[in-house]
């Protein structure tokens, strides 16, 4: 008989940073990790969200800490990694998005988007895996991209360059950390509802076309992001890396 | 947490389940709390690996038939209650140097691994629509469904065919809440991989390819399987798991 049970998703005795964690999907991936055993650090800028946070989560019985960090900031990232005990799983989750024409794209917008989508993820997922590597310990790095990483849309051209540029460093990472059992895999999720895009879908014509392009007929829920971190946070996917999880309806399949 | 993944109350049909990876997609799920119906060619080893799933809890059926058959499979359909899951698992492979390939090496490759994987797809869609019911379909491609590989012309072309009309049918079955996915395994520690893997430089040369140096084994797909059978995925559909240990990254 097989040996898998659904305990295998468990994350018990596990340790996870999520960045971009005080609010929308990485709040959700936050609650989701320690609702299934993990000790989660949030981390972001708005320390006050990532406080209450990180006590609703301990009010449910979770294990959670927090920490005041911008991770455009190169020093601090690698100060507070290199002096925090390990961590087996990192979500790298905070970025941004300035939704313009292609034509009206500013060299300011484009460095916003990329310092903090490509260059910032990029480079706390180094922090990380340096620490696990030096420590010989296997682990799960989940770069939260884009179904914008596999096909471009209108006025988001500096975004989808931006994820399209963390799925190619994602496969690279994941061959030269194999060895090392740390894998590194995308989650891509299609037009999420979070307090960010809400706005966006009281547009009724936006809302439709979206809704017309998610052929399962409804925008994400966070639940749906969760779903797929856990997976790939948990000894389940243990033979999966460099490998990126669609969690859009059907959008790309089109 | 973990409800997410539970399975309880749903109804699993998985071909090629006797041996192997079928075997194995069929304990994981009845392990998550599916009904389990396992098809297999072997009469004998089907109802064996039903009855080792009953014996530890699990609740499973087995069932000889031949998935090529598309009425014999359309008429089991018909007559059991809607699957809301199908696993799509039953496959071979003749491996051959391109120039060497028949006409009768192609049509056992594509009967099986296209043919009837797409027609039993439509019979178990059909009658989940019919119910009003959604469902998850699963079809077991292969890392071969993203790359090529030497003396696997045929095997390539019947997976790459299994990625696209899974696509095609995601786009179609999405409004009914139908989700269609693939897995695509690496090499799998299988009595049918033990053929290739028990050659120590061909099992070698798949470590180096292996990012994380280790075969496959029947529980890292079931896992798969279990993900994208759960309400943990239920906005996935269109979309390949690879579960390669990084294979296809290179």
């Amino acid at each position: 008989m097989s040996d898998f049970s659904l305990d295998d998703f468990r994350l018990d005795a596990r340790s996870a940073l999520v960045t971009g964690a005080g609010r929308g999907i990485g709040l959700a991936v936050a609650k989701g990790l320690a609702a299934a055993g993990a000790k989660v650090t949030l981390a972001a800028r708005t320390c006050d969200e990532v406080k209450a946070a990180a006590k609703d989560i301990q009010h449910q019985g979770g294990d959670a800490d927090f920490i005041d960090l911008d991770v455009l900031d190169h020093d601090a990232v690698c100060k507070f990694i290199n002096g925090a005990p390990v961590f087996d799983i990192l979500v790298n989750n905070a970025g941004t998005n300035r939704p313009a024409p292609f034509l009206e794209v500013e060299p300011e917008d484009y460095d916003a988007i990329f310092n903090l989508n490509v260059r910032s993820a990029f480079f706390v997922a180094q922090a990380v895996a340096s620490r696990l590597v030096a420590l010989n310990k296997g682990g799960s790095i989940i770069n939260m991209s884009s179904q914008m990483g596999h096909v471009g849309a209108a006025r988001r051209s500096v975004y989808c360059g931006s994820k399209h540029a963390m799925e190619g460093w994602s496969k690279a990472m994941a061959i030269e950390l194999g060895p090392h059992n740390i894998r590194v895999n995308t989650v891509c999720p299609t037009f999420i509802e979070t307090p960010m895009t809400k706005p966006f879908f009281e547009d009724e014509g936006f809302r439709n076309d979206v809704l017309s392009r998610i052929h399962l007929g409804r925008i994400g829920q966070m639940k749906d992001v969760v779903g797929a971190v856990v997976y790939l946070a948990s000894a389940a996917s243990s033979l999966v890396t460099g490998s990126a999880l669609k969690v859009d309806g059907g959008w790309t399949a089109d | 947490m973990l409800g997410l993944f539970q399975l309880e109350g749903k109804n699993a049909l998985v071909t090629g389940a006797a041996r192997g990876i079928g075997k194995g997609i069929a304990e994981g799920l009845a392990a998550a709390g599916a009904a389990v119906t396992l098809v297999d060619l072997n009469q004998k080893q089907s109802s064996e690996a039903a009855s080792a799933i009953k014996k530890s809890g699990g609740n499973a059926v087995g069932a000889a038939l031949d998935v090529r058959d598309l009425d014999a499979m359309g008429a089991f359909v018909e007559d059991n209650a809607p699957f809301d899951i199908l696993v799509n698992n039953a496959g071979v492979n003749r491996m051959r140097d391109v120039l060497d390939f028949a006409p009768t090496d192609y049509d056992a490759i594509f009967d099986i691994n296209a043919r009837a994987a797409f027609f039993l797809s439509q019979h178990v869609a059909r009658k989940l629509i019919d119910c009003g019911s959604g469902g998850s379909i699963i079809n077991i491609s292969s890392q071969m469904g993203q790359v090529g590989g030497a003396r696997r012309a045929l095997y390539c072309g019947s997976k790459h065919a299994i990625e696209g009309f899974t696509k095609a049918m995601a786009i179609e079955l999405g409004p009914h809440k139908i989700r269609v996915n693939t897995i695509c395994p690496t090499f799998i520690e299988t009595e049918l991989a033990k053929q290739f893997l028990d050659d120590p430089d061909f099992r070698a040369d798949v470590e180096r390819r292996i990012c994380l140096g280790r075969i496959g084994n029947t529980d890292d797909i079931a896992a798969a399987a279990v993900y994208l059978a759960s309400p943990a995925s239920s906005l996935v559909t269109g979309a390949a798991i690879k579960v390669d240990g990084g294979w296809t990254a290179e």
